[in-house]
């Protein structure tokens, strides 16, 4: 079955606590000058073919459900 | 005074919001995230808590449930609508209100007896306070951090619908925000907990009351307080 992608990340000018909570611990480990945000990524396994229409699909749930554009980026990848 | 509090699966308070109704002389009626019968209720609270897990974001799924559908659509007419810790997620999430919350500032769980500013008294949730009143509620929560573009908090401000704001802000919200309103005013959502603070065995400061009078005197009814 095809997959689609659909990777979603805190938007720059948001702050990412967890991403600071990791690059925190990776300091602590001795991994110096290294800097995390962390996001979601969504493996959607689409029913017979992928096409224009199912991908568009995607990037409209996408936006409604998986991310919200007040605070995150999306990106479908196919 | 008909006032419908909403479970969905993961909620907390929902009994605890029902008992505040009782104790301030309100009927409490259930209403289920599964049904989107309102049941005739004159004011709809939703309660905190973690509705659907807070899977994929707080109050994302909580979102497309059916009562939501009928509490937004409801909501537009008018229908007085209080959205609590969780239920603030909710309301975002819906656009009944504008801007998100993120995870507090330094990662903590803040669980503590909150000052407030009481910057709003137009609302159908608020009118029994003063504008500038300091108020203590309740608040507990992890992603309590509100956050909303510049465009949308100059609106806010400009409009008057900042309803609360902290005194000594514990999430990094911006602006110190702490509660919001729709243009309208029968719809804020908060952070904080007024129903935990309507009874002097389990809370210092009472001042949780003033919600309930302040809907109260929108719907026309008496109340024992």
């Amino acid at each position: 079955m095809p997959v689609v992608v659909v990777n979603v990340m805190p938007k720059p000018e948001i702050l990412d606590p967890q991403g600071k909570a990791v690059t925190g611990a990776l300091t602590r480990m001795g991994h110096q000058g290294f800097s995390v945000r962390q996001g979601k990524r969504f493996e959607i396994e689409v029913e017979g073919d992928l096409t224009q229409a199912r991908l568009e699909e995607v990037r409209q749930f996408a936006e409604s459900l998986l991310a919200n554009t007040v605070i995150e980026n999306f990106e479908v990848i196919s | 005074m008909k006032i419908g509090v909403v479970t969905f699966p993961g909620s907390l308070d929902d009994d605890d919001a029902k008992r505040a109704v009782r104790l301030m002389g309100g009927e409490a009626v259930s209403l289920w995230h599964a049904s989107d019968d309102l049941k005739g209720v004159d004011a709809v609270i939703l309660p905190g808590g973690f509705s659907y897990g807070d899977y994929l974001r707080c109050g994302a799924i909580a979102r497309f449930s059916p009562v939501m559908d009928e509490i937004v659509r409801q909501a537009h007419q008018g229908l007085p609508v209080l959205g609590i810790c969780n239920g603030f997620q909710v309301l975002c999430e819906a656009r009944l209100l504008p801007g998100a919350l993120i995870r507090n500032e330094g990662r903590i769980f803040n669980a503590l007896d909150q000052q407030l500013r009481v910057e709003s008294n137009t609302t159908v949730w608020t009118s029994s306070f003063n504008t500038g009143e300091e108020i203590t509620i309740a608040i507990k929560h992890g992603e309590g951090n509100y956050q909303a573009d510049a465009e949308t908090l100059k609106e806010l401000e400009d409009t008057g619908r900042v309803v609360f704001r902290y005194l000594g802000n514990p999430n990094g919200s911006v602006h110190d925000i702490a509660g919001i309103s729709n243009e309208r005013g029968n719809v804020v959502g908060l952070m904080p907990h007024p129903e935990h603070n309507v009874d002097d065995q389990i809370a210092n400061s009472l001042d949780g009351k003033k919600f309930f009078s302040s809907l109260a005197a929108f719907l026309g009814s008496k109340l024992p307080l």
